[in-house]
């Protein structure tokens, strides 16, 4: 017994080094397991306070170009507006074909954003006391952000698309063809849209929506346009370079969207998964 | 005793923030940011306790990952860094190192420029090795390994010239 404590004493060093090192190389590997929640995150009361505190300076710096954009978005939404309000009169016929499930948007505020790292999140500055909870789509005007991973009362953490674990629907906007969005991690302007068949006909400067087969984003939302393409090895599918709408590098402010409808199609999914 | 613990705490906590705040946002040519945290490593008194210098490594690390939402690379980096620096030291600094009456402030420039590096490499090389978490992409690893170990070799000695004690 003597030696053992001895021997613990004489290599407490080593024997601490390993100890952290195993117990560092467990949060690492747990970090890339995309579906399951962090053992701490940056969401939490402390980094999230100090986010939300360095923002608040940040974010006065920006003032103007986000002006711009909301302007820019108003004016859109202005001129559907008037479109909608017009065939309001002619008939009571409403389109209901691009957004057909019940949507809720949040506004909120992004405190914490990396483009630099191979597995990038942002925080944002509203949690469970806002409604948010995990897996909802975050987008800006121009296009999507990410989904919602980590939640605490005041702070949440979303997984960006800038990140090599993240996979989402999405489609091309002239034919239903669809495929996986990823990222290889090289360029914070440029992601990869994987799996779509070789008989899809594609070009250059074609856009990219999202697919709706998802629970998370609606369909129809803009992602980007193609700036290259070329077969894989197989030859039958296509892997295909998309220049994003959305500058990550720069977004100030964002939208949370739930998908009021999502617990049902989920229960019934599970429903025929069981017989 | 008490100036020396004072100092290590203060050095701890402004060198997080910084890292965090600032040094995490720079982003340079679109990839390169300097981890100049890993003064603390270099700055922690020669002749201290070894355990409990690799836990507060360890400590710090975790704290960057915590706002970064890196899992534990970093903590694995700083850890590593700390256990290898013993031997770095009497690596560097020879015979005076034995004899733990050194201060970093009284080495030969040469030496310090060599202890620095190798500390700065190793850290780096563990970082982005467990941030890429495979070796499909070698090159781009050893790219970022090289320049942001550069760029924190470089804000490493600015700082401890900004820092340094004018009775030399």
């Amino acid at each position: 017994m003597q030696q053992i404590i001895n021997f613990l004493i004489r290599n407490k060093n080593n024997i601490l080094f390993l100890l952290l090192l195993t117990f560092s190389l467990f949060l690492t590997i747990q970090s890339h397991s995309y579906q399951k929640s962090k053992f701490i995150s940056s969401a939490n009361f402390l980094s999230g306070g100090i986010y939300s505190w360095t923002s608040n300076i940040n974010s006065y710096f920006y003032l103007e170009e986000y002006n711009l954009r909301l302007l820019e978005e108003n004016e859109r939404l202005r001129t559907r507006l008037a479109t909608y309000e017009d065939s309001l009169e002619i008939s009571t016929y409403r389109d209901t074909s691009s957004f057909d499930a019940d949507y809720i948007f949040r506004a909120s505020e992004v405190i914490n954003n990396n483009y630099a790292k191979v597995d990038n999140y942002l925080t944002i500055k509203s949690g469970s006391r806002n409604g948010i909870e995990r897996d909802m789509g975050v987008v800006t005007s121009k296009g999507i952000v990410g989904i919602v991973e980590n939640v605490s009362p005041n702070y949440s953490t979303v997984i960006s698309i800038l990140n090599s674990n993240s996979r989402i629907n999405a489609q091309l906007k002239q034919s239903n063809h669809f495929g996986t969005l990823v990222w290889n991690g090289d360029d914070p302007n440029v992601v990869q849209l994987i799996d779509v068949p070789s008989v899809a006909p594609i070009a250059e400067g074609d856009t990219i929506i999202t697919g709706g087969r998802s629970l998370i984003f609606p369909k129809g939302l803009p992602i980007g346009a193609i700036k290259n393409f070329s077969l894989d090895q197989s030859e039958s599918y296509y892997n295909i370079d998309i220049e994003l709408f959305n500058d990550m590098t720069n977004i100030g402010y964002v939208y949370i969207i739930e998908n009021t409808s999502q617990a049902e199609i989920r229960e019934l999914q599970n429903l025929s998964k069981d017989e | 005793m008490n100036s020396v613990i004072f100092n290590n705490a203060l050095r701890f906590i402004v060198l997080l923030m910084l890292q965090v705040l600032l040094l995490n946002n720079i982003n340079f040519l679109g990839y390169i940011n300097p981890y100049l945290y890993v003064l603390f490593i270099l700055l922690y008194p020669f002749n201290g306790n070894q355990t409990l210098f690799i836990f507060l490594s360890f400590l710090l690390g975790w704290g960057v990952d915590i706002f970064e939402d890196s899992g534990g690379i970093n903590a694995a980096a700083c850890v590593v860094a700390a256990y290898i620096r013993p031997a770095i030291l009497r690596f560097s600094f020879g015979v005076s190192y034995d004899y733990q009456t050194i201060k970093f402030s009284s080495t030969q420039p040469g030496s310090r420029i060599s202890y620095v590096l190798i500390i700065v490499l190793v850290h780096h090389f563990v970082l982005f090795l467990l941030e890429f978490f495979n070796f499909a992409h070698l090159l781009l690893l050893l790219k970022k390994t090289v320049f942001s170990a550069a760029f924190t070799v470089i804000l490493v000695f600015l700082t401890l010239a900004l820092f340094s004690k004018k009775s030399r």
